[in-house]
This record gives structure tokens, C-alpha cells and sequence, in this order.
């Protein structure tokens, strides 16, 4: 497959995981982490783990916009789907994300209500165009890579003077979560802050360019390396944050050149501004509320706020106890670590959000490397 | 004194549809069952028009396996629920080792269904069957309310015989044997996907149904003694068939990603949609487990048949408590190969 397999070729692989191996030093650690679900993906999905020395350890970070959806708002999204008027529409991923009392969309449909799975914003259009005494309800999720298409679907709803378009908007932010994670570890939290570089994003800076993280390699002294998503962008990446910690940098690096800039998209920007404003504070599965971290509708566009248009409230919602997917989700305990993980929680019976989406960490290990703990369990009895 | 016969009008195949009568059990049914199935699987003991057929049994064992298909679209690059009925009720009697003898289809269809689209799917049936010289010999036809099912559903039933002494079984996986495919996975699920979400490609992806009787026949002439167990990854992909004869024999596999063969367009689909080829379903291959004494003599069996031109040993069978299937990554790296949690989704972004 043309621009796609050279990504994924195995012997520049080795060359890049020896020059890795050369020049990690034997006598420090090196944590970093990859941001997105999409490098988390990669790393499992390619095994690249085995490509990296003992002492070159991947953290996976919170941005799989599946898992850090909290619990309140899938029941949001239930309670709107249980209107008989109301036609949800949702990206396949959110069908099996749990809500309170293991509820999901998936139960929730076979219980009868009326949930669509689209593939974009324009399903959802397509869907409140053709079925006009419905209402079409679009369940957004999604950092900043799906913002713009809910902006333009709106854009596009007003355009055509559809009445029974709206959404029910979950969209959050990258850097505000970066700044949650190093802050949190730094304050609240007793856990160290065991991370010194960030595998950047790939897709989101496509629209938001890598300036906003120019604060995170200045203020707190932490690399980040801007990488695409395929295993050889990670592989480069890591090689990058290695030399930086070597050579006492902290810089905002960009290894995604081919889609990426400082500045970003502009015209998506001014989409997402024109259509959306910031919410005071939202919660964040595992992360808790972050003040300043997602988006909401502009009052001109309120009659496509399904949130008001519905009467539809949060109700708090906890998530098990046990579950430490908070803990996974800020770096500061991998997935093997929880007392659920492999054994009440996994991909078919998720009770975290980390397990639903294969993006999520707990999901990724789970499916892809958990091999790996047998594998060590046999080096230990055999020793 | 004979009275004059009705006037006896043929079935609008251009624009008629099914309705309520062809399922009740009258004239129309009978018409129905005549013009559209008796003429598409024509056969002596259909003609016999009896609610059972009877066939005399000859020795060895006798095989015999039972599917329903409800694929959505009806209509999809490279067949139809028809063909597909046809070919997967044969696949799997040959994934005994067997051949096919005889098959049987119940046709559950929605009222208002095109009689035309009926027809069309009634031939490939019988042209899959007649292929495989297995005859559709008993059926039967069930006309349902509007919204009651979609389009047709086609339920199936076959027997067929496999060479006395021949045991093949989901249990017999040893460690050191061999793992062989027949040849490029995740065409058919793609090719169903592609349509269903319209999605164009340069070179239009066709499913890979077909009937794998002549492949097996040849295996079974070549290297019988080698040959542990077959299956044909349908549903799930080539992930869900090691996954679960690596629980049914209690080994694992260990797998290499380069050697499994993947149409270039099909990698392409996959990639643009989100999915694994692995768990994408094939309905024209299959997967043997072989003891490595004769493999070779089984591949060039295989590779000598042109539904096994492609085939390669892609892994072996080792021994692991938690029936893991590992793969070597192409990339270089190991990784698991998993059952799919749930349905496959595409990815969001």
C-alpha cells in the first residue's frame, strides 16, 4: 500500500531501534508519553514495545476521546436515545462504552430506542433530512481532530434550515488534559510525576498546530515530539525525546512534518470558533473536572444544543471503586496493576473506560500484549 | 365431462413481488415454488414434490451441517445470499474432509420482496449447488409480514461423506504442526462492507465465495494422514478460527504477519475503514492444521488447485496454557491476535 507501508517497514524499524538502543544510556530510565490512543494503538498493534531497551518505557496517555467520556454523560446520552422522538446518532466506538448500572447505548438500543451508528456528521444530516418528523440527535465526541466536521454539520443544519438537527456536545481539548496530567501529579496527587516527554499528538495538530504545547517544554521542562500514528512516526519519536533528555533540551519537536505545522489548520480554528465557546469546567473519565477543557454551543447556536433542547441534566455518577483507570489514565499505574484488569474487566465486559475502546490503554494491553506477563511469568518461575 | 382449466398466468418476474399468498399454502405457493425453485435447483427429487427426499447411503461417514444466512446487502461484488447459501452449506460438510452429497433451504422472505431478485438468487443457489454436484433435494418457503424480516433469509441443511478412517477434529492441533491458509483473507467481509457503506475503490474488491469441495478433495488425495483439522474462517476472520481451535485443542499458535496474504486493495479497504483483514470474514478459504511430516505434499496439493494457488504455511501450533495465538509483526515486533470484542467497528479518528 503506497505512503502507508513505508511507515511500517520492518528493517528501517531495526535501524532506528538500534540507534534507540545506542544511545539510551544504560544508567537512567526513560518514561514517556504517547498522548493519544491512536500512538497507543500503533505501539500495541506493531509490537513495538519488543523493539525498545528495558529501560525505554511507553506510558499510555488519556487521549482516546472514548475513554475519558465520564459515565454522567453516557447516561445523558441514554436518557436523550429513551425520548421516543429522539434519534440518536453515534460513531460506532460509544455503542459499548459503560454507563451507570452497566448500561450502554448497545442495551439501551436493544431495549428499544432508536440509536443510529453513522460514520460522520453528514449521516446524522442525511438521517434528520430524509426522516423529518424525527428528531436527530448527534451524540459529538472527540478532541480537536472531530470538532470541525460537528462545526461544519451545524453550519450545514442552519444552511438547510433543518429544525430536528441538534447535538449533544461532549468535544474536549488537548492541551488543557496535557497541562491536567503534570499538573495533577505535581499537586493533589502523592504519585511522582514519572514522565519526561510526550509522544505528541498526531491528528490534533493537524488542526491546532504545535504551538499550544510550547508551554508545556518551556514552563515544565518537558520534551514533546509532535509524531504521526503509524509505528515508524512513534519509533522516530521516541528517538527524538531520547536525544532531547540526553542533551538536557526541552523542546516542542515536530516529527509529523508531513501534516503538520506550528500554526495549524486555520480555517478549521475558525470553524470551531465561530460555532463553539469554552465550558467553565467538564469531567473527564479518570481525570475528573478540568476547568477550561471542552467546548460547548454559542448561544446563536443554542436551538442545536440538544442539552437545552431536551431538559437533559447531568446526574453524578461514580465509577467503581476498584476500577484505576484515573491511576492508568494519568501515567501513574499501568493496566496490570488493577485488581479488575484481565479478570472482571475486559474488552467483552469493560467496566473502566480504558478497556472499551481499542485505543484505550487497558484495551490495547489487554488485546494485543498481555503475552508479554506470561512471558515474564515463566522467566520468573523458571528462575 | 372436464371442465376448462383457468387460464394459468405467469409470475411478473420483471415487476411482481412476493405477497402474503405465496406463502400461504394455496395455488400461489405452488406457482411460486415451481416457477422460481423447482426451474433454479431443478433435480429428480424435487420433481418428486414430496415434503422429504430420500437417498440411499453409501459407506464411510456421514457428515452433516446446518447454516442460516442473512447477509445484508442480498446483492454484493462477486455473489449473492444465494451463492453464498450454497457455497458456505458445502464448505462447511468439506471441511470434514468430506464431499458433499446433498443439501436442503428454507427461504424466509418479507412480503413486497421483488420476485425478480428472488429469481436471481434462486439460480446462483442452484448453480452453486450443481457445481458442487450436491442438488438441493427438500425445501421449504415462509412469506412473512412486511418489516418481519429483511429482504430473505435462507436457512440451510447438508449432508456429505468423508473417507472411512478420516477424523478430523477441532481437538487434534498438536505442537510442531503446521498452520497453512488457503489463500488471501478478508475479501468477502470487505467486499460486503464496501457495498454496504458505499465506498468506491479503484478496483472494485470481490467476495471470495466459493466452494472449497474440489480443494479439499485434492488435499485429501494428496496427504489424508497429515491432515488434523480444517475450517473455513467465515465470521470472525482468521483471528476468531485460531482463537477458537486453539481453546478446542488447548495449544496456542504462533503466527507470522508477512506470510499471510493480503490483497493490496482489501489491506487498503481495512486501513481507510479501521478494520484488522485478521478478523475480517472470508467465505472461499480456509485454514488446515497439518502435521509437518507431509505438509509440503499437502501445500503443493494445495498451490496445484486454483482456489489454493496462494496458500502458505503462515505459523505452527505450540504449546501454551493461555491458547494464545501470536503473530511476529511485519514491523518486527510480537503482538496477540485476538477474538474481537463485540462487533468491529471503525475507529473514530
Amino acid at each position: 500500500m503506497k505512503y502507508v507501508d513505508e511507515y511500517r517497514d520492518g528493517a528501517l524499524a531495526k535501524g532506528i531501534a538500534n540507534e534507540i538502543m545506542r544511545q539510551a544510556r544504560s544508567d537512567r530510565a526513560y518514561r514517556f508519553m504517547e498522548f493519544c490512543g491512536g500512538h497507543t494503538h500503533a505501539i500495541s498493534r506493531y509490537g513495538l514495545e519488543d523493539l525498545l531497551p528495558a529501560n525505554v518505557q511507553m506510558i499510555h496517555g488519556p487521549g482516546c476521546p472514548v475513554c475519558v467520556l465520564p459515565m454522567a454523560r453516557v447516561d445523558m446520552a441514554i436518557a436523550c436515545a429513551r425520548n421516543s422522538c429522539v434519534t440518536l446518532c453515534a460513531y460506532g466506538d460509544l455503542m459499548r462504552v459503560p454507563g451507570s448500572h452497566s448500561s450502554s447505548l448497545l442495551k439501551a438500543k436493544a431495549e428499544g430506542a432508536d440509536i443510529r451508528m453513522v460514520y460522520s456528521t453528514l449521516d446524522a444530516i442525511r438521517i434528520a433530512e430524509t426522516e423529518a418528523h424525527r428528531e436527530v440527535v448527534f451524540f459529538a465526541i472527540g478532541f480537536e481532530t472531530t470538532t470541525p466536521p460537528t462545526a461544519l454539520a451545524i453550519r450545514m443544519a442552519e444552511r438547510k434550515g433543518l429544525t430536528n438537527f441538534s447535538i449533544l456536545c461532549n468535544h474536549v481539548m488537548t492541551p488543557p488534559a496535557m497541562r491536567a496530567i503534570l499538573e495533577g501529579a505535581s499537586e493533589g496527587d502523592e504519585t511522582p510525576l514519572l514522565i519526561e516527554g510526550f509522544v505528541g499528538p498526531a491528528h490534533v495538530s493537524t488542526i491546532i498546530g504545535t504551538r499550544p504545547y510550547e508551554p508545556f517544554a518551556r514552563d515544565y521542562r518537558k520534551p514533546v515530539v509532535v509524531a504521526g500514528f503509524e509505528p515508524l512516526d512513534v519509533a522516530q519519536a521516541i528517538l527524538m525525546l531520547v536525544r532531547q533528555i540526553n542533551e538536557g533540551r526541552a523542546e516542542v519537536e515536530n516529527q509529523y512534518v508531513r501534516a503538520v505545522t506550528r500554526e495549524g489548520n486555520a480555517k478549521a480554528q475558525a470553524a470551531i470558533a465561530e460555532i463553539f465557546e469554552t465550558r467553565e469546567s467538564f469531567e473527564w473519565r479518570g481525570l475528573g473536572f478540568l476547568p477550561s477543557s471542552a467546548l460547548s454551543l454559542r448561544p446563536a447556536f443554542s436551538s442545536y444544543d440538544a442539552e437545552a433542547r431536551f431538559g437533559l441534566e447531568t446526574k453524578p455518577a461514580k465509577d467503581n471503586p476498584a476500577c484505576e483507570c484515573g491511576a492508568i489514565l494519568r501515567g501513574a499505574k499501568k493496566p496490570r496493576e488493577c485488581k479488575l484488569f484481565g479478570t472482571l474487566c475486559t474488552p467483552d465486559t469493560p467496566m473502566g473506560s480504558c478497556m472499551v475502546s481499542p485505543e484505550g490503554a487497558c484495551s490495547a494491553h489487554w488485546t494485543y500484549g498481555r503475552f508479554r506477563e506470561s512471558e515474564a511469568q515463566r522467566v520468573r518461575e523458571v528462575a | 365431462m372436464t371442465l376448462e382449466k383457468p387460464v394459468r398466468r405467469r409470475l411478473d418476474f420483471k415487476n411482481g413481488r412476493v405477497d402474503l399468498s405465496h406463502g400461504a399454502g394455496g395455488r400461489a405457493m405452488g406457482q411460486l415454488i415451481e416457477d422460481v425453485f423447482l426451474d433454479a435447483f431443478d433435480n429428480e427429487w424435487l420433481r418428486g414434490a414430496n415434503d422429504q427426499s430420500a437417498f440411499d447411503v453409501a459407506a464411510g461417514r456421514m457428515v452433516m451441517t446446518t447454516d442460516a444466512y442473512v447477509v445484508s446487502p442480498i446483492f454484493f461484488p462477486g455473489g449473492d445470499i444465494g451463492s453464498l447459501a450454497g457455497n458456505g452449506t458445502i464448505n462447511d460438510i468439506a471441511m470434514a474432509g468430506a464431499r458433499p452429497l446433498y443439501l436442503s433451504a428454507s427461504f424466509v422472505i418479507e412480503e413486497g420482496f421483488p420476485l425478480a431478485d428472488l429469481k436471481r438468487i434462486a439460480v446462483s443457489m442452484g448453480e452453486a449447488a450443481r457445481v458442487a454436484g450436491a442438488p438441493i433435494i427438500t425445501g421449504d418457503t415462509k412469506v412473512v409480514e412486511r418489516g418481519k424480516a429483511d429482504k430473505v433469509f435462507i436457512s440451510t441443511a447438508g449432508v456429505g461423506i468423508a473417507p472411512a478412517g478420516l477424523n478430523l477434529s477441532s481437538e487434534a492441533a498438536r505442537p510442531d504442526d503446521l498452520v497453512i491458509l488457503s489463500g488471501t483473507v478478508g475479501d468477502h467481509g470487505v467486499a460486503v462492507m464496501s457495498k454496504r457503506e458505499n465506498l468506491e475503490f479503484e478496483t472494485e474488491i470481490l467476495s471470495d465465495s466459493a466452494p472449497l469441495h474440489g480443494l479439499v478433495a485434492e488435499m485429501v488425495a494428496a496427504a489424508a494422514v497429515s491432515l488434523r483439522v480444517m475450517r473455513d474462517p467465515t465470521r470472525g476472520g482468521l483471528a476468531a478460527t485460531l482463537n477458537e481451535l486453539a481453546h478446542q485443542s488447548k495449544v496456542g499458535f504462533s503466527i507470522e504477519e508477512a506470510a499471510i496474504p493480503v490483497r493490496p486493495e482489501v489491506a487498503a479497504a481495512c486501513e481507510f475503514l479501521g478494520l484488522d483483514p485478521l478478523n475480517v470474514a472470508n467465505e472461499g478459504k480456509l485454514v488446515a492444521i497439518a502435521a509437518p511430516e507431509c505438509a509440503q505434499e499437502l501445500l503443493a496439493a494445495m498451490r496445484s488447485h486454483p482456489l489454493g494457488a496462494e496458500a502458505a504455511i503462515i505459523g505452527r501450533v505450540v504449546e501454551d496454557d493461555n491458547h494464545f495465538v501470536e503473530m511476529r509483526t511485519a514491523f518486527g515486533g510480537g503482538r496477540i491476535v485476538d477474538w474481537l470484542a463485540g462487533e468491529q467497528l471503525p475507529r473514530i479518528c
